[in-house]
């Protein structure tokens, strides 16, 4: 204050300025403090939404985490000819179909009780039995018929254990907690096995390479992850040219009219129909109507694509919109046609905004669980899908389903497939992303 | 030149000269005809849905002359230009009455392709605005649309004696492969002017080709359309009036839509016969 008033005495004649001076710097506080308060608001937004994610991840992450890796144990197995129910007095020797048939259970569990002659009676029996998953015996058969010469000789085999006995040795449950059907008995073989170093923790390949099962250390995400890839590959394929088609001809080629007006109406209201409204159409309209094959890529695609497209024509006619003017007149003046302005100018500069619509819409798809519930893809399918008829399951429904199931071991396999998900999903918006730049830079 | 407001409606009675609303146009006074005109346009009209904005326009553009249009902002010089290569088509509720001929052709006949008029009318607008592609697809472009030729020395012939036409070949012959949008914007008009001569227009459309550019683009500019009139036969819209009277030989006076007055540049600049006309040029308002 005291030098506003110096000021002004400096320059007499302009008393008006310097109380416009002095009122400015009055509320020049005041806006500064405004805007201060306003940046702190908008990092602290911000970073509460960095810390959501990061503590998202991170939970998801370290639930996840044991679902990498599983539990084997190393057996001395014996392949005598009598366990196999194979004749060894045989003049031709042994045919492959003869191994193929052979009796592999009888060899585990006979190969078992001689690991452990202590084990008497039999419901002591069934429970050593049970510590293997029952994909055991079928590794048995795998590694006779892939080394012929092992026939009636002995052999150390891995296999893998139950996943009841995954968790116990991953997680260290005190015996008897809720969920971990194991007793003392067997937590003591299991001991046994530990001290003889025959039980190893390896990378979970098969999580990655084999299809759902009801036994949790058998089940893999390939099943759903190829589904996904399919039915996502069918959504793009339908939804985009489509899409970009019909945002194309509304901006630049339909007459603007009544029937135009009711179409974008028409358009705007699709994308707020709520997605299970479209699985209904496709239950009704696809599959009953037209006779397309339940849970299929090829029907989950195009119920997708009725959800994905308004978003995709809004996004795009956005990005038509934006290309400037002056460039279809350059285009018109040099005597260009419509159809040549639209696809060698309008097109390739809206390219990188409609990218992004095609990747929020196909984004939005990838997570949808709804609509596919209705057309039959949340059906129980062990069978890795191989074509867009074949039938399949998506992973927002796969990590439904396992979310469901009771035994322990898929708590981890969720956890697992959400990462799975999150992991495309990221894929799929670097992809776009890279894309777009390579668009922007023409 | 300073530019004087209207006088207010105090003043009216006072000074009854300088009401310019209550001066009558009636007629275009001077010549509106030439000798050997390429272009011909009688009795234009055009009409942005119920708004008038050409009002009964006849002249003729001069063959291998420069014809400047000029006149006020919103007099409807920028609308005249943009109906002669039928431009204005793709504005829904433009209407357009008259008859415009191209060598005695009518040019909105309905049997007439406007993209076939429009590589023979070709036109460079008010703000530069080259493709976002190479300095060599710009120029490249049109002779590729149009089928001019299929061969690639051919094409890159086309492009050279274009840019060259348009005097960029030698600031930009290094760089044919750099974006358009990189040049400065006087380059980038020129790129335009380049674009357009590569077609081989008979008449070129100028739409205030100067008016974003500073002096020494300008001076670049009105040389090179001394040049191009050569070849081609030229209008050009401009607000500058000193522009006008360096390149062209013949001026056309637009007001409110109407053509006041039309005639050799020389005669308008030294006794325009037309008082809004002589209001104008002597900078009293506009």
């Amino acid at each position: 204050m005291t030098k506003l008033n110096k000021n002004s005495t400096v320059s007499q004649p302009n008393d008006s300025t310097a109380s416009i001076t002095e009122i400015v710097t009055l509320g020049l506080k005041k806006r500064h403090r405004k805007e201060k308060r306003f940046k702190r608001i908008g990092l602290s937004a911000v970073l509460f939404g960095f810390l959501l994610v990061v503590i998202l991840l991170g939970d998801i992450t370290s639930k996840a985490l044991p679902a990498f890796h599983q539990h084997w144990v190393k057996l001395d197995v014996n392949y005598q000819a009598s366990w196999l129910n194979i004749d060894e007095n045989s003049t031709k020797g042994v045919t492959e179909s003869e191994l193929a048939q052979a009796n592999y259970r009888n060899v585990l569990k006979k190969s078992l009780y001689q690991m452990l002659p202590e084990v008497k009676g039999r419901s002591d029996k069934r429970k050593l039995a049970q510590l293997l998953s029952t994909n055991a015996e079928f590794t048995l058969k795998d590694s006779l018929i892939a080394s012929p010469s092992l026939f009636d000789k002995q052999a150390q085999i891995w296999v893998r254990l139950d996943d009841d006995v995954d968790s116990y040795l991953k997680e260290a449950f005190p015996i008897g907690e809720a969920g971990l059907r194991l007793n003392q008995n067997q937590a003591q073989w299991l001991a046994q096995f530990t001290t003889s170093d025959r039980i190893e923790s390896r990378f979970n390949f098969s999580f990655f390479t084999s299809g759902d099962s009801r036994e949790p250390e058998l089940a893999g995400i390939k099943g759903a992850l190829m589904g996904t890839l399919l039915t996502m590959f069918v959504t793009l394929l339908l939804s985009f040219p489509l899409g970009v088609a019909g945002a194309l001809y509304l901006e630049e080629f339909a007459p603007k009219n009544r029937l135009t007006d009711f179409i974008e109406i028409n358009i705007n209201n699709l994308a707020a129909v709520p997605s299970i409204v479209f699985g209904l159409l496709g239950l009704a309209v696809i599959i009953n109507l037209f006779g397309l094959p339940r849970s299929a890529p090829l029907v989950g695609g195009i119920v997708l694509t009725l959800m994905t497209l308004p978003t995709i024509i809004i996004a795009s006619r956005a990005a038509i919109k934006a290309v400037p003017p002056s460039i279809r007149e350059a285009a018109l003046g040099l005597g260009a046609s419509k159809m040549q302005v639209t696809f060698s100018h309008v097109l390739p500069q809206a390219m990188p905004g409609i990218i992004t619509g095609a990747i929020i819409g196909v984004a939005q798809a990838l997570g949808e669980t709804a609509p596919l519930l209705m057309i039959g893809m949340v059906a129980f399918i062990v069978d890795v899908p191989s074509s867009i008829v074949d039938s399949a399951t998506v992973l927002p429904v796969q990590i439904f389903l396992w979310a469901d199931s009771p035994e322990r071991a898929f708590l981890a396999k969720t956890s697992a497939a959400i990462l799975v998900l999150l992991t495309l999903l990221l894929i799929i918006n670097l992809t776009a992303t890279v894309l777009r730049s390579k668009f922007e830079k023409k | 030149m300073n530019a004087i407001t209207l006088p207010k409606p105090a003043k009216v009675n006072e000074d009854n000269q300088n009401d310019l609303s209550q001066i009558e146009i009636t007629e275009t006074v001077g010549n509106i005809y030439a000798d050997d005109a390429k272009m011909s346009i009688r009795n234009a009209n055009i009409y942005y849905g119920e708004k008038q904005a050409i009002d009964n326009i006849s002249l003729d553009l001069a063959k291998n002359q420069v014809t400047a249009l000029i006149g006020p902002s919103g007099c409807g010089k920028s609308t005249f230009l943009r109906s002669l290569n039928r431009m204005n088509d793709t504005i829904d509720i433009c209407k357009i009455t008259g008859k415009f001929t191209l060598d005695n052709e009518d040019i909105y006949a309905k049997n007439l392709d406007p993209v076939l008029l429009r590589a023979r009318v070709g036109m460079v607008f008010q703000k530069p605005n080259p493709f976002p592609k190479s300095i060599y697809e710009n120029v490249a472009y049109g002779a590729r649309i149009h089928g001019l030729t299929n061969n690639k020395a051919e094409l890159d012939e086309i492009v050279e004696t274009s840019l060259q036409k348009a005097g960029l070949f030698n600031e930009v012959k290094d760089r044919l492969n750099d974006p358009g949008t990189g040049l400065s914007g006087g380059q980038q008009q020129r790129l335009c002017i380049a674009r357009t001569i590569a077609v081989s227009p008979e008449v070129i459309l100028m739409d205030e080709p100067a008016s974003a550019l500073d002096p020494i683009a300008t001076a670049i500019i009105e040389e090179l359309i001394d040049e191009l009139k050569e070849k081609y036969t030229i209008a050009i819209v401009t607000h500058s009036m000193q522009q006008a009277a360096r390149v062209s030989q013949f001026t056309a006076y637009f007001h409110m839509g109407k053509l006041v007055e039309m005639d050799k540049t020389e005669d308008i600049f030294t006794h325009p016969s037309h008082k809004l006309t002589e209001n104008y040029i002597t900078g009293r308002f506009g």
